[in-house]
């Protein structure tokens, strides 16, 4: 017998694995891009459940404008790797400590 | 009559198991290649996942656009890179313990949340299917979600140009027209009157 706190577990198991990903692996910003994929499959998880449970198609129109910006993020993110890579040889968190953020 | 055999509960333990088995293999694994491998692994089992939940279309789209585009574009720019691993790798085991923590405390803290407000109550029924899952999704995209829409595919057209500024290259060598010198171009420029006497014999 499945209930919505299964689906609602496997989410927070999703996003906990994708925050244990950005501390594990906080030099390599390719991991760190994929530990947000994560997060967000985990966030899009629970809207789909709830859209389910609640008999509401809005959390699936949600889900659809999260993997929109997702993808739009995803590009954006890697372009700007590849614009570093070039210029600096690296994807080393450290190594780009120019702005002193 | 119940079903002898639970297999919506089967095929749930099943995907959400490799799914959460492939999400710690992409934190975990030591080549980058792998970690993309892992992930298209992860959006697979989701997409079954949202097929159990009536979510067609929206699996469907996970496979399409996910698998098929994004962890495409990932494995191009892992394999494009030259990265040196080791280094990239260095600070795991340190940040390891802390890591684990935050990671259990807040997934204990969500379980508590989750089963403690009565979601555990709420049973999964299949009834009748009430229509297509893309006709009720279109619908709703649109007419209410038309202007959100219409924002969202301006957001891709935003996120193509910022790509392709980002990471387009001029090479010097390389021979290209410039359309607004080619406008801004007068005849002073172009054409030169030279006067000379005409010649004899």
């Amino acid at each position: 017998m499945l209930t919505l706190a299964h689906f609602l577990t496997f989410g927070a198991i999703l996003f906990s694995i994708g925050v244990a990903g950005i501390f594990l692996n906080r030099k390599n910003i390719i991991i760190l891009l994929m530990s947000i994929e994560l997060l967000l499959l985990a966030v899009n998880m629970n809207f789909v459940a709830f859209s389910r449970f609640l008999d509401s198609m809005d959390g699936q129109v949600f889900v659809f404008f999260i993997l929109t910006v997702a993808a739009a993020e995803a590009a954006i993110g890697l372009a700007i790797l590849v614009v570093l890579f070039r210029n600096r040889q690296t994807i080393n968190v450290e190594d780009i400590e120019e702005l002193k953020g | 009559m119940p079903n002898a055999i639970p297999i919506i509960e089967i095929v749930f333990y099943l995907f959400s198991g490799v799914a959460t088995l492939a999400a710690l293999g992409v934190i975990t694994s030591r080549n980058p290649v792998y970690s993309v491998l892992f992930l298209v692994l992860t959006f697979f089992s989701s997409a079954c996942i949202w097929l159990l939940l009536e979510a067609e279309f929206l699996a469907i789209t996970l496979v399409l656009v996910y698998v098929g585009a994004v962890m495409v574009l990932f494995l191009f720019v892992v394999m494009m890179l030259d990265i040196n691993l080791t280094k990239l790798k260095s600070g795991f085991a340190s940040y390891l313990p802390v890591g684990i923590l935050v990671a259990i405390a807040m997934a204990a803290q969500l379980f508590i949340l989750i089963w403690a407000t009565g979601a555990g109550s709420q049973v999964l029924e299949y009834g009748d299917a009430d229509g297509s899952n893309t006709r009720m999704l279109g619908e709703l995209l649109y007419t209410e979600y038309l202007y959100p829409f219409e924002i969202a595919g301006l957001i891709l057209l935003v996120a193509i140009v910022a790509a392709i500024s980002l990471t387009h290259r001029r090479r010097p060598e390389t021979k290209y027209q410039d359309p607004s010198r080619q406008v801004k171009v007068n005849r002073d420029e172009r054409v030169r009157l030279v006067k000379m006497d005409a010649e004899e014999d």
